[in-house]
């Protein structure tokens, strides 16, 4: 009974997460060229202060979590070592999500670059399942100018 | 109040160093969002409560850093750098510091 249980989470897990990651791909890539025109850089502070108006600092954050599939596969890994690409992937979408998040909130505030931005990842514990079901906030921030 | 991640604000000469500024807020989280977060972890993807919960949360920590910057006289903050920590099962600590600095 329990081994029924089991499946039918790691199915879900597999098929929903599988056409969530997709989904969201599709849209990171989306918005990804939309944003294109506003240019991110990490440098900005150990040189020249460009010459702007304005200038504000901006957030963008995320919280996503793995699959059941995803943290079921990762622990069989994790019995042999080598890289966990599961875990890359949602790392990535983590990233792109909230350095999108950053570019629209400065493109909505007039922005035309954003200027030393940095990246910051940390693990949320969760009180159900602490057994390797794990959340992962990201946040990038960075001062937009115009 | 001018935040920054630059060495300066730009556009503007800065007159006067404060030193640093700073502002936290440790966050328990809430029950009724962890439980509906442990149905949404099974499939995967965004925990918009989480999302929403720690958006606010450094924003309370920014608040304060700015507080504290005006309390002092400044009117701009430099170089701001956010940190975030676990320290207890279920608690995190989010921080925010910077140097406050005026500008003209």
């Amino acid at each position: 009974m329990e081994l029924f249980i089991i499946l039918g989470l790691l199915c879900l897990g597999y098929f929903a997460g599988t056409y969530a990651e997709r989904q969201h791909y599709k849209s990171i890539r989306k918005r990804e060229r939309e944003t294109a025109s506003i240019s991110v850089v990490t440098f900005g502070a150990k040189q020249e202060i460009p010459d702007a108006k304005d200038a504000k600092l901006f957030v963008g954050n995320v919280v996503i979590s793995g699959d059941y599939f995803k943290m079921f596969i990762s622990s069989l890994v994790n019995l042999f070592g080598g890289e966990m690409t599961l875990y890359r992937s949602l790392l990535d979408r983590g990233r792109r999500e909230a350095l999108l998040r950053l570019k629209q909130e400065a493109i909505s505030w007039g922005g035309t670059k954003i200027l030393n931005v940095r990246f910051e990842t940390s693990r949320i514990g969760n009180q159900i399942g602490d057994d390797g079901l794990v959340s992962i906030e990201v946040i990038a921030y960075g001062t937009a100018i115009r | 109040m001018i935040l920054t991640t630059l060495e300066g604000v730009p556009g503007k000469e800065i007159i006067k160093h404060f030193g640093i500024v700073q502002g936290s807020t440790v966050r328990a989280k809430n029950i009724g969002k962890d439980i509906l977060a442990g149905f949404k972890n099974l499939v995967g993807g965004e925990l918009q409560g989480y999302t929403e919960l720690l958006q606010e949360a450094r924003q309370e920590a920014l608040d304060r850093m700015i507080q504290q910057a005006n309390s002092i006289g400044a009117n701009a903050v430099v170089n701001v750098r956010f940190a975030t920590s676990s320290i207890a099962q279920g608690a995190a600590e989010l921080y925010v510091y910077g140097t406050a600095v005026r500008v003209q």
